[in-house]
């Protein structure tokens, strides 16, 4: 387990930014909750580097981690991505959580194209709920269920003011990850 | 018409009385107003008492169509009165339905056919004999005499039956009796053994040999000994349930036969399906709000008892409920109502370090997190403990120890055959290892720790109390209250094993008791951080006879945390001795059980380890006298 290197931290940053905008502040700065001892000493949390998987944890819990050997240690705080072997970086769905609490543009799915996100399928227009205003094509997205359980995130395809134009069958947005993975890619997490 | 008819049917009868006496009975409720006369002869053979109200009705209906009638009619008037002094209670409802099928009854179709079905339907107890023509018309004979002889006749035969149901019955019982009282020969053994199991018998057989070893004295097969029996109650389950004879003999060992006839028969039942609402979750933080969103999904279900304030019972789904978004976002868990007990026993606090040794597949490990609300340390371990975590570095252990699984053949049914007593005693080694290792990671000076939780799936007491015993003499742990209020105590006792008193707080779960997977759970408290229990452990409480050379510190600790249970004068008493000494001999607690033997017996060893550890005092004495004279 190493921290994170100049490269990697921006190539990393840069995906979540496009998520959370300014809220970027909020990730990386969080004042730890987590990890054992008093509140305040349980320090911020911080990105580590495993295996080509990348963990946002507390630095407390690092602390401890850090006396496990490489290959003993499974997984630690909550894993957000992985780095492929060419070498670019992709947000998994297990960083939904934390997206979600900070994102900027979310997009609300009816109750009947819940199921079919959650097969991998794309956003269509049809199944739009509400969308929030001011999304660009090519932001990130994070699409929820109308009673505001985090589904996935993906990239817009179109921007806000496009989305009312555009006819029943059009993609609004790419699908990234949704939590259907969870069933579907148990072993690739 | 009606005469026309009856005519006909006297010309047609040649059959004996009874015979024609069945048909009206069937034909009355047939409602075939037209044998009024064969209704009336019946009554004597009358097995229902509704003929004769029909009859009655029909006779009256008759009346009233054609009120010309024969000397026939008559007859059956006064047969029909005599009948109905006799019958009772069914007169009512016969009247009702006769009514109703002297409605319907257009005309008269005396059609054999329906007389026989009427019969068939009526009649379905005894005579069937008698059934056999009915199409020959059991319509009256007109001759008064012809009646009395019948009747008599219907009498007759109403003895003899009795007679035989009565033999039939003393027969069966003599049968009964027979397959109680007598286990099959080895020759009918060598026969069954040839072809498939034959089920039912085996079955029949197991109730029986059941039956008898209940009442032993009492009911027991000639010449049969007791083993005699249970041997053969152990093949036949064996072969009916498809155990291993291992297994089989293992559990006779545990229950009494009946018993064990409700365990293994719920053994092959599931256990009902529950899982466990996630209270980290903002959105869904009550049992009760994440109760109404699956239920609007299509599932039905309900909290699971009143010991659980996370636990729901999914009765049936109409989707799969391991793939609802709820499932998916985290909300709840699929998890067994048994491994909620050694969670809710380990009773994890907030910002604590916990390990729990055997964690996959993690449900007990996040129910874990959510009692501690986030905070905290877990360090779910699978496979082998690294060394990493070191000594005394954690509050609380949770160890659900690979075990037989002995106690969820309900989940996984190979259990049944692959399991035999090297398994078991391999089980019981590692895990007595495990727990080991597991208390000595605990730090005994915790401030709000220093438990261990040691649970298994298995029902087996090498796996369970055997394991627990060996700890509590190997280790200076104490057993405690689990905090789980209901299920068995464990045992104290097995077959030739003592174990400690206290094994009584620990706690079994059984599936036909308790509507869980077997289960047993077991709390220890560490005492002291000291490695070496006292060897005399058996009945004294919390003893340790140190060989180790601990520090001042510790010794005070453990010397604290040990007089908690002691009683107050010898463990004062101990104290003293061993603040002489100062290095720590805790003195044994005295409560007057120590059988005198065991203690001479191992006096001898103790006392040679109090004297060197005193030598090594003194001198350690010395030595910082010296560097204080140096300084």
């Amino acid at each position: 387990m190493r921290p994170l290197d100049e490269n990697e931290t921006t190539v990393v940053f840069e995906k979540i930014f496009k998520f959370v905008g300014n809220n970027l502040k909020n990730i990386v700065e969080n004042p730890s909750h987590e990890g054992p001892g008093p509140k305040p000493e349980a320090g911020r949390y911080c990105f580590r580097l495993q295996k080509s998987r990348v963990y946002y944890v507390s630095e407390s819990l690092v602390k401890r981690a850090t006396n496990i050997s490489r290959k003993n240690l499974v997984s630690l705080g909550t894993c957000i991505g992985k780095y492929t072997h060419a070498g670019s970086f992709h947000l998994t769905i297990m960083s939904l959580n934390l997206l979600a609490a900070n994102a900027k543009h979310k997009v609300w799915l009816k109750p009947t194209s819940e199921m079919s996100f959650l097969y991998g399928n794309h956003v269509l227009k049809g199944g739009l709920g509400r969308i929030t205003d001011s999304i660009v094509p090519g932001d990130g997205v994070v699409v929820f269920s109308m009673s505001d359980v985090p589904l996935g995130f993906g990239i817009a395809a179109k921007s806000t003011q496009d989305c009312r134009k555009l006819d029943p069958n059009g993609i609004v947005v790419l699908h990234q990850a949704d939590i259907g993975e969870y069933l579907r890619d148990e072993d690739e997490l | 018409m009606v005469l026309t008819r009856s005519k006909k049917r006297v010309a047609k009868s040649q059959t004996p009385p009874l015979k024609r006496a069945e048909k009206p009975q069937a034909l009355a409720l047939k409602r075939k107003a037209e044998k009024p006369q064969a209704l009336a002869l019946k009554k004597g053979g009358a097995k229902s008492q509704k003929t004769p109200p029909l009859k009655k009705q029909k006779k009256e209906v008759v009346v009233e169509e054609d009120p010309s009638e024969d000397d026939d009619e008559e007859v059956s008037d006064d047969a029909a009165a005599s009948t109905d002094v006799e019958s009772d209670d069914g007169e009512e409802e016969g009247l009702g339905s006769s009514g109703f099928f002297s409605d319907d009854d257009g005309e008269e179709n005396d059609d054999d056919g329906e007389e026989l079905l009427g019969d068939d339907f009526l009649e379905g107890s005894g005579d069937e004999e008698e059934h056999s023509d009915s199409g020959s018309g059991s319509d009256s004979d007109s001759d008064e005499g012809d009646i009395e002889k019948e009747s008599k006749l219907i009498d007759e035969e109403e003895a003899k039956e009795e007679e035989d149901a009565k033999a039939e019955l003393l027969d069966f019982n003599k049968e009964a009796g027979d397959d109680a009282f007598r286990l099959p020969t080895e020759e009918e053994l060598e026969e069954e053994a040839r072809g498939p199991p034959d089920l039912p018998l085996l079955q029949s057989r197991i109730k029986e040999i059941v039956r008898a070893l209940s009442n032993f004295s009492v009911l027991r097969p000639n010449g049969a000994s007791r083993k005699d029996c249970v041997e053969q109650l152990k093949s036949d389950i064996a072969s009916y349930y498809g155990y291993n004879s291992f297994l089989i003999g293992a559990l006779f060992e545990l229950f009494p036969p009946v018993e064990l006839m409700e365990l293994v028969e719920a053994f092959e039942k599931q256990r009902p399906t529950s899982i466990r609402t996630n209270t980290l979750k903002v959105n869904l933080t009550r049992r009760r709000d994440l109760a109404d969103v699956l239920l609007n999904r299509g599932v039905n279900l309900d909290p699971l008892s009143k010991w659980s304030k996370v636990g729901l019972v999914v009765y049936d789904s109409q989707v799969p409920i391991g793939a609802t978004p709820e499932y998916l976002s985290g909300f709840y868990m699929l998890q067994g109502a048994s491994s909620f007990l050694p969670v809710m026993a380990l009773a994890p606090q907030e910002n604590e370090r916990i390990v729990d040794v055997a964690a996959a597949p993690g449900g007990k490990t996040t129910y874990v997190a959510a009692l501690m609300k986030n905070t905290g340390l877990i360090f779910a371990n699978e496979m082998k403990l690294p060394k990493v975590l070191g000594e005394k570095s954690v509050d609380r252990v949770l160890l659900d120890a690979p075990c037989s699984g002995t106690g969820v053949i309900s989940k996984d049914e190979s259990v049944k055959v692959s399991k035999s007593l090297e398994e078991i005693k391999k089980f019981a080694h590692l895990q007595k290892q495990l727990l080991l290792a597991a208390i000595d990671m605990v730090d005994a000076t915790s401030k709000t720790g220093g438990f261990i939780v040691y649970s298994t799936c298995s029902l087996m007491v090498a796996e369970n109390e055997a394991v627990i015993d060996y700890a509590l003499k190997k280790r200076s742990v104490q057993l405690v209250k689990t905090g789980l209020d209901f299920g068995q105590d464990g045992f104290v006792r097995f077959r030739e094993h003592r174990f400690h008193p206290s094994l009584n707080k620990t706690k079994r779960f059984y599936p036909h008791v308790h509507n869980m997977d077997g289960f047993f759970v077991a709390k220890l408290k560490k005492m002291s951080n000291m490695k070496q229990a006292s060897e005399d452990d058996d009945e004294a409480l919390g003893t340790v006879d140190e060989a180790d050379v601990p520090s001042d510190d510790d010794e005070a600790e453990a010397m604290e945390e040990m007089e908690k249970p002691k009683k107050t004068k010898e463990s004062k008493e101990g104290l003293a001795k061993s603040k002489e000494s100062k290095k720590g001999k805790k003195s044994k607690s005295k409560k007057g059980e120590d059988p005198p033997k065991i203690k001479k017996q191992r006096k001898n060893r103790t006392e040679m380890r109090m004297e060197i550890s005193q030598a090594r005092e003194e001198k350690r004495k010395a030595m910082r006298e010296k560097s204080k004279e140096k300084q």
